[in-house]
């Protein structure tokens, strides 16, 4: 990592050239890292609690999440991988939303089609994601191809893991980016593990960022729990792919804190050690220590700040909890544009059934054929 | 009206929706100034720039990747995979992105777009030249899947297709592509997806077919006129999915004896899912068991291809069987 982007060392000191950004808008970033944790920390209790099905956290990784979505735009588009519901919320997706999606509930926008986690937010270009590792690669890299035709000045933000640079997507959405040169940011986050295949059985290259070299465009490496470093890594990317210089690939190298998902043990594949000598290189700490010694927050600021989140998630999942019923006409709607003969008739058959056994609401009723 | 190949009435189709519609692009292997290895895009690039008609990387993958973040950006994007046999490199970007876009962002995004693609036998083009993947993309919610077996249908069901919010798989049988002519508008003009055509009428056997083996039942069901007297009702499946599933069942009803006839293989073909749907809606009209005439289920073959191929014999002979029962 010598030669990783960094601009704040492990204990919170200056070791590079920090943004001139206003104190209001360095103390926002900590405040949305501390949001992504928090968030973590609340639907692992509810998950526990057997009130959601499932959770993949993204804590440890907040300063990549808050680092690359900041520099963003509003008319910016954001490509999923895994774990990017917390750079999502930073840009504007109300936590309404996410929760109501965490309960896969009837006030999710997908209409509770997709498992937890499987966030989307129209409104700050935040498409939905499919759980098939790559596929979301090329379609940021399509849709600068459309940005570029439109002359629309937008930038694609493309993210995924050190497990999906082994993916036919990743493959094929670099190689079309660069010869395309397309306004697009390649956001690889090396978390250390795939599941639990670690990073450095992905690739037998000396890191990720070289791969970009095969290409034909730049790659980075950056600190990954330095959201500073994050940040300004981001920046310049953006305004080259902005300013019509094509794309480039930056690797976001951090470390995925808690297990794969819920449902997983990570003990059984690393050691407690590994996990220790990351958690000595927290990503919010050292940034706390940072604003701190700028004056920006003070000891036992971080406590408050906690209490006020936790506050505000507490109010909005009481609120989701409370959720109407799901229509059942969902089973069938959206496939296509107009529910087909067949699928309408498959919907009444099973709809007769389901009225018998009194499962259906008011307004479950038959299609007209 | 104006007399043209399919294969003339697919450049016809993209040329005209182009012109109307500046979102609408073509992509893919070869298709910029070569014209596609068919020549379906023939003369496009040099009529709309590159810009808007233009070769990709050779990844198939890639193209309907990108096609699909075009379609969600806003654009009409009809992506050519050059041979059907190629587009299992694309398989998981159709059926797990494409298809169900609408459906998992609760309509939020959607993904308008045309994969077009010749398909089919006939043309010596062994294993890797020659397949109907069919029955993959009908299995798949969320696409349709569609086939014309005449020009007038491969202009009206294309443009229909490119102005259908929702992703269409366009098969093309390469075998008719210059095999045959007909009568094609001009201008604009959509044949409605989902809903069949009848190509003869008939009331002693209902024979389903689609794409290239469509002249092969005509040719069959005149013979079986001239020499049996037996009248068929032949339909042209056209859009596969969604099925018009009434006409299908009321074509069935008609006759009380069926044939169905695809070049595919067999087991969990196309002709299966129109006999179970015969089954379940029409068994007590049935006067014989529905008879399939299909491609073998093995790979496909090079030397022995026509005896692989339905042809008029085989289908003639499927015609008497269920009229004899
Ligand atoms: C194509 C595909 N194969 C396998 C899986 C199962 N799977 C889900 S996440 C994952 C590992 C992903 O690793 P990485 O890309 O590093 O992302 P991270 O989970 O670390 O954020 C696997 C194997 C999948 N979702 N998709
Ligand atoms: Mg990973």
């Amino acid at each position: 990592m010598a030669t990783a982007l960094q601009i704040l060392a492990p204990d919170g000191s200056v070791v590079g050239e920090t943004p001139g950004l206003p104190d209001a808008e360095l103390k926002d970033l900590f405040v949305s890292m501390m949001r992504i944790r928090c968030m973590d920390g609340r639907m692992l209790k509810l998950q526990r609690a057997g009130r959601i099905g499932f959770v993949g956290t993204a804590t440890g990784l907040e300063a990549t999440l808050v680092g690359a979505a900041a520099p963003l735009r509003r008319a910016d588009w954001l490509w999923s991988g895994l774990r990017e519901g917390g750079a999502a919320v930073t840009r504007g997706l109300p936590l309404s939303e996410y929760i109501a999606q965490m309960y896969c509930n009837a006030n999710d926008t997908a209409k509770g089609r997709q498992m937890c986690n499987h966030f989307q937010h129209k409104a700050t270009n935040y498409p939905s994601w499919s759980s098939v590792i790559g596929t979301q690669i090329p379609h940021g890299v399509g849709a600068a191809f459309a940005s570029k035709r439109r002359g629309d000045d937008v930038v694609h933000a493309i993210h995924f893991g050190d497990g999906a640079t082994s993916s036919n997507g990743f493959h094929s959405g670099m190689n079309f980016a660069a010869v395309w040169k397309v306004p697009a940011v390649f956001v690889c986050t090396d978390n250390g593990w795939a599941i639990s295949v670690a990073s450095s059985a992905q690739t037998a290259a000396e890191s990720f960022a070289v791969k970009a070299k095969a290409y034909g465009m730049p790659g980075r490496d950056v600190d990954g729990n330095d959201v500073l470093a994050c940040r300004q890594a981001m920046a310049e990317a953006i305004d080259a792919a902005r300013a019509g210089d094509g794309p480039s690939l930056i690797v976001l190298k951090t470390y995925r804190m808690l297990g794969h998902s819920s449902s997983d043990d990570p003990t059984k594949y690393r050691s407690d050690d590994e996990v220790a000598m990351w958690a000595a290189r927290d990503p919010i700490a050292r940034y706390e220590r940072f604003l701190i010694e700028r004056g920006i927050l003070s000891e036992g600021d971080r406590a408050s700040i906690e209490k006020d989140l936790l506050t505000e998630i507490d109010a909005v999942i009481h609120e989701q909890e409370a959720a109407a019923p799901m229509a059942l006409k969902t089973l069938v709607e959206d496939v296509y544009a107009e529910v087909p003969y067949h699928l309408r008739r498959q919907y009444n058959d099973f709809i007769s059934v389901a009225e018998k056994l009194g499962h259906a609401q008011p307004g479950d009723g038959a299609f007209p054929l | 009206m104006t007399t043209m190949t399919i294969l003339e009435a697919v450049t016809n189709a993209l040329d005209y929706e182009m012109s109307r519609d500046d979102r609408v692009l073509c992509l893919g292997e070869d298709v910029g100034l070569n014209g596609g290895v068919f020549r379906a895009t023939q003369g496009l690039t040099e009529k709309f720039g590159e810009e808007r008609c233009f070769d990709t990387p050779l990844s198939e993958c890639g193209i309907i990747g990108t096609a699909i973040g075009m379609a969600m950006y806003g654009l009409r994007p009809v992506p050519e995979i050059q041979f059907m046999d190629f587009i299992y490199p694309a398989f998981d970007q159709i059926v797990s992105e494409a298809a169900k876009m609408r459906y998992r962002s609760g309509g939020e995004y959607t993904c308008p777009m045309v994969i077009r693609t010749p398909y089919g036998g006939g043309i010596r083009g062994g294993l890797y030249h020659s397949q109907s993947g069919e029955a993959y993309f009908a299995h798949t919610a969320g696409l349709k899947v569609v086939i014309p077996s005449t020009p007038h249908d491969a202009k009206g069901l294309l443009i229909a297709s490119i102005q259908d919010p929702d992703p269409v798989l366009f098969m093309e049988p390469k075998a008719l592509y210059r095999a045959i002519k007909g009568e094609v508008p001009e201008g604009e003009y959509t044949v409605d997806l989902s809903t069949l055509r009848t190509v003869r009428e008939g009331r002693d056997v209902t024979i389903y077919c689609y794409g290239a083996m469509v002249p092969v039942v005509e040719k069959a069901a005149q013979q079986a006129k001239e020499q049996r007297g037996i009248d068929c009702l032949v339909i042209d499946l056209r859009t596969l999915l969604p099925l018009d599933e009434e006409g299908v069942i009321e074509a069935a009803k008609q006759t009380g004896r069926v044939v169905v006839v695809h070049e595919a293989p067999r087991f969990c073909g196309y002709g299966a899912e129109i006999s179970a749907i015969i089954a379940e809606n029409c068994i007590e009209y049935m006067e014989a068991p529905v008879k399939r005439v299909t491609g073998f289920d093995t790979p496909f073959p090079n030397t022995l291809e026509h005896h692989y191929l339905p042809d008029d014999r085989r289908v003639l002979d499927a015609i008497e069987a269920v009229y004899d029962f």
